[in-house]
């Protein structure tokens, strides 16, 4: 774990760096409606809420900080450095800020219009950095059958033994270190994905009403049986599951890593695979896909094509959590007795403010305590890719979020977003803990399967 | 300034000097509208000697020192001069002693710590989650409970302080009493970093109290709240808040937060005792009789904590709810003595309606602190000329009925203009003196409070 000395160190290193000559002017946060950059009144509310901030005590790694930065570029004050591509990516996008802020500041928007001008400048270019990019976000995630096939080769990898004999032989070792912490992040992936688990619609005997589940891209390589226990908790809940076939990613992962016009390819790609005028709702169970996802409507809202759906979209999308609060949960007939804790995943508290469904869903378990988890809010470090991007700060979040997870005594965190389950997971690993790692959701579906015995 | 940077670094190491581009945008400003001034560099000392040493060195090379806390001022008082050295004192932040027997804390920061010793730092400034005690004692902060706790000038014991020519002194001690010669600390207290940099302080706590009570009043009239507000402290009810919210405060609030205030409501008065709980009880039970024999509208007691958050709610997120409406925000202080309050009100209304500007007033009627809050657009040169105006006119009123331009944000840049009239010309005189004979080469924090 590295100390708050390295930690500032690496902190003053993003300082550091020379811009190289390279620099460009703003394209996206220049076409943004001013009104957006103009309402931070700089009270400096946000401070203490953020983690970067609150680890290097520095301004400029802060939100209102990285605001004047971005009002800068955006007035044509300030070019588009490679200092303000390496801030602009030190910052975990975890919306804190947002939460707390007073003048009501739409930081997320700004927050993706600056990484989008960051790649269009091409300040944080590299080979290697423009290989991973070329290869995950412009190729495997635009194509779910390639991610799928990627992701049954991992799992022969993982399951065939090939994977610990490695390991055994220490063969990682050989990899470059970044790409060894990456190692020790891969997630197991499931035997199933979700259409082999969920059939294209399912009906419960007194179905209520009619919903679109979203089986996500990761979430259904690596946790598909969390999708089979939301479409089980739908249907215990009176909920026709109506589930498109080999769906593709919502292109939230693009829009927070500078490719707007992928994101916005994606997001027409995924309304298409729903009929919206024959569903009450659209269901996601992935807290970041969730704050994207709500988001169609403004990110497509001059498409002359889609403008409307998307408007439509973003309407009737819901988190489970909040379907089922909304709708009412039915409780489960069998008492199932554990303690678990909760860990709001940011892009649920912050990015869709939803704390309190989640909590409904545990409740509603016969037999289940819950024990708050101290500053459960505060982000894990998983934060999309940042584990991978920014390894030194990501795992001081991560050994944060650990020791808070042992001061609740609990041997289950609940957490509904896979991001962080699998951050936790290897956060667990790390600290040689047999903690269980669960999405709320599957201990509702295990609940309701109790009661069926 | 490349130069100063790199000497500084040698002082503190380079991971605490900061002079890229990218950092001095950041440092620009603090909590204050439309302010901005770019520093050379900016300096993170850690220790009273490294703060010494740098000012010796700007003494020595005659740069200009603008000491910083956490930057959340809202007169401009730590906007950097161009060209200066920012002493950003965030890093001595240690709590280095806490004193339960004499009911002390030496701290660089203000903590919850007095609370988890079952004590209590009474001064709470909407920026105290943040706020560092250094920049607290600078500006004199105030806060919700000035009515009956006094501010952050009444709480402190001693303090360290760096001077201009780099020697550090200490002032004051833990003797509740204690008359060696001139009370030298008060002249720092709210003095703004012209005079010296604060690095340490000592600060008295006092008992939590064990027990409070909210209530919620809301009134059709202007004139009823602030006869409630006069008719409470005659009845020798010293409540810990006394606050309230003008009709346009109320109807952001109800947009932004739907706390079900009445949308015709002219005033809103959230109404805390706290203290020993029968007394409490006693005077909750007295203060709500008042408001309704005032005329009150509604008047809710909150019967269980929720029920006593979802009440303040309303005042905590007045400032929120305003600045939610407009681009630009300028939140101002003006203050009044308590007799005043409801002309002062009224006033603040008729010179909004004049000049054309949307002004939301709320504040701590308590103690006669006003924060009418201008909603405007730093754009709109035409719209600022008129803000510029009606604030000065609020100004000169306040000052006509008895009252300050500033109760707790300071002069700073933003009220500087005003402060000739405000005090006169002997007062202003006393405080160049006094500045000229601490910091004759005028380099800490220059061209603020006066010229």
């Amino acid at each position: 774990m590295p100390t708050p000395e390295e930690l500032h160190e690496a902190a003053v290193r993003i300082g550091r760096s020379n811009p190289q000559g390279r620099g460009g002017a703003s394209k996206y946060l220049k076409r943004l409606d001013y009104s957006v950059l103009q309402q931070c009144i700089h009270c400096g509310m946000c401070l203490p809420t953020c983690p970067t901030y609150d680890e290097t005590k520095l301004e400029r790694n802060s939100p209102r900080g990285r605001i004047a930065l971005m009002r800068r570029v955006a007035d044509g004050q300030l070019e588009v450095t490679q200092a303000f591509g390496q801030e602009l990516y030190f910052c975990l996008g975890c919306l804190t800020c947002e939460t707390v802020c007073p003048a009501g500041v739409r930081y997320g928007e700004m927050f993706e219009h600056a990484r989008a001008d960051i790649e269009q400048a091409g300040v944080m270019r590299n080979p290697q950095r423009d290989l991973v990019r070329e290869l995950t976000l412009r190729w495997l995630f635009t194509r779910p059958q390639a991610l799928r096939a990627v992701g049954r080769l991992l799992r022969l990898y993982q399951a065939s033994g090939l994977e610990s004999l490695v390991r055994r032989l220490k063969l990682t070792a050989l990899l470059p270190s970044r790409l060894r912490a990456l190692e020790s992040l891969t997630p197991r992936v499931k035997r199933q994905f979700s259409d082999a688990l969920i059939r294209p619609v399912e009906t419960p005997a007194d179905q209520k009403h009619r919903v679109g589940l979203l089986t996500g891209c990761v979430q259904d390589l690596v946790f598909s049986h969390v999708n089979r226990d939301t479409a089980d908790a739908l249907l215990a809940n009176g909920c026709e599951v109506v589930t498109p076939r080999a769906q593709s990613c919502c292109g939230s992962i693009h829009a927070h890593n500078g490719e707007l016009e992928l994101a916005r390819q994606m997001a027409r790609r995924t309304l298409d695979a729903f009929d919206l005028d024959r569903l009450d709702a659209i269901i996601t169970n992935a807290a970041g896909c969730g704050t994207h996802l709500k988001n169609y409507g403004h990110l497509l809202h001059d498409d002359p094509v889609y403008a409307k759906r998307a408007a439509q979209w973003s309407a009737k999308l819901r988190d489970i959590h909040e379907w089922l609060a909304e709708i009412g949960i039915r409780a489960p007939a069998a008492s199932t007795p554990q303690t678990v804790t909760y860990h709001d995943a940011c892009h649920l508290c912050h990015g869709q403010k939803i704390t309190r469904q989640p909590r409904q869903v545990l409740a509603a378990i016969p037999g289940l305590k819950l024990v708050e988890l101290p500053e459960s809010t505060w982000c894990c470090g998983s934060a999309g890719i940042y584990n991978i991007t920014q390894p030194e700060m990501s795992q001081k979040l991560l050994g944060r979020k650990i020791s808070n997870i042992e001061k609740t005594g609990t041997a289950v965190v609940a957490s509904a977003n896979p991001g962080c389950s699998i951050q936790l997971q290897a956060g667990l690993g790390q600290a040689s803990k047999a903690w269980r790692i669960v999405h709320p959701i599957s201990l509702l579906a295990e609940a309701y399967r109790e009661g069926l015995k | 300034m490349q130069n100063v940077a790199a000497d500084l670094a040698q002082m503190l190491g380079a991971e605490r000097v900061l002079w890229e581009q990218e950092h001095l945008v950041t440092y620009g400003f603090d909590g204050t509208a439309a302010l901005y001034g770019e520093a050379g560099c900016i300096a993170l000392p850690k220790t009273t000697e490294e703060v010494s040493q740098i000012v010796r060195y700007a003494a020595k090379h005659r740069i200009p020192v603008v000491t910083r806390g956490s930057g959340t001022g809202l007169s401009g008082g730590s906007v950097p001069v161009p060209g200066c050295i920012v002493l950003c004192l965030v890093q001595m932040d240690r709590v280095l002693e806490l004193d339960p027997k004499n009911l002390t804390v030496v701290t660089q920061k203000v903590a919850e710590l007095a609370e988890a010793a079952g004590l209590l730092y009474p001064p709470d400034p909407g920026s105290m989650r943040i706020s560092t005690i250094g920049g607290n004692v600078a500006e004199n902060s105030g806060g919700l409970r000035g009515l009956k706790y006094g501010v952050t000038r009444d709480y402190v014991m001693g303090l360290e302080v760096v001077l201009a020519d780099s020697e550090t002194v200490v002032f004051g001690n833990k003797c509740v009493k204690d008359v060696e010669g001139y009370s030298m600390k008060d002249i720092f207290i709210g003095s703004e970093g012209t005079l010296g940099i604060i690095t340490k302080v000592l600060l008295q706590l006092v008992p939590k109290p064990a027990a409070k009570k909210t209530l919620l009043a809301t009134f059709s009239e202007m004139d009823a709240a602030a006869e409630t507000v006069s008719a409470i402290i005659a009845a020798k009810i010293i409540p810990c808040t006394l606050e309230f919210l003008d009709k346009i405060t109320i109807r952001c609030v109800e947009e932004y937060a739907h706390v079900g205030l009445p949308l015709d409501a002219e005033a809103v008065l959230l109404m805390e005792t706290d203290g020993h709980p029968a007394v409490v009880q006693e005077e909750a039970q007295q203060m709500a009789e008042i408001a309704r024999r005032h005329g009150a509208s509604t008047v809710q007691v909150a019967q269980t904590s929720e029920e006593a958050t979802r009440l303040s709610t309303a005042r905590r997120v007045a400032f929120s709810a305003l600045a939610r409406v407009s681009p630009t925000t300028i939140l101002e202080d003006a203050t009044v003595p308590r007799s005043e309050l409801a002309n002062m009100i009224r006033f603040i209304q008729q010179v909004a309606a004049r000049y054309e500007v949307a002004v939301g007033t709320f504040g701590h009627m308590g103690d006669g602190n006003l924060h009418p809050t201008f909603l405007t657009d730093e754009k709109n040169a035409a719209e600022m000329a008129r803000v510029e105006k009606a604030m000065t006119e609020i100004f000169e009123y306040a000052v006509k009925l008895g009252g300050t331009i500033t109760g707790e944000h300071g002069v700073g840049l933003a009220k500087k203009a005003f402060l000739p009239k405000a005090i006169g010309d002997a007062s202003l005189g006393l405080m160049r003196r006094l500045k000229r004979t601490l910091d004759p080469d005028n380099l800490l924090n220059p061209g603020k409070i006066f010229d």
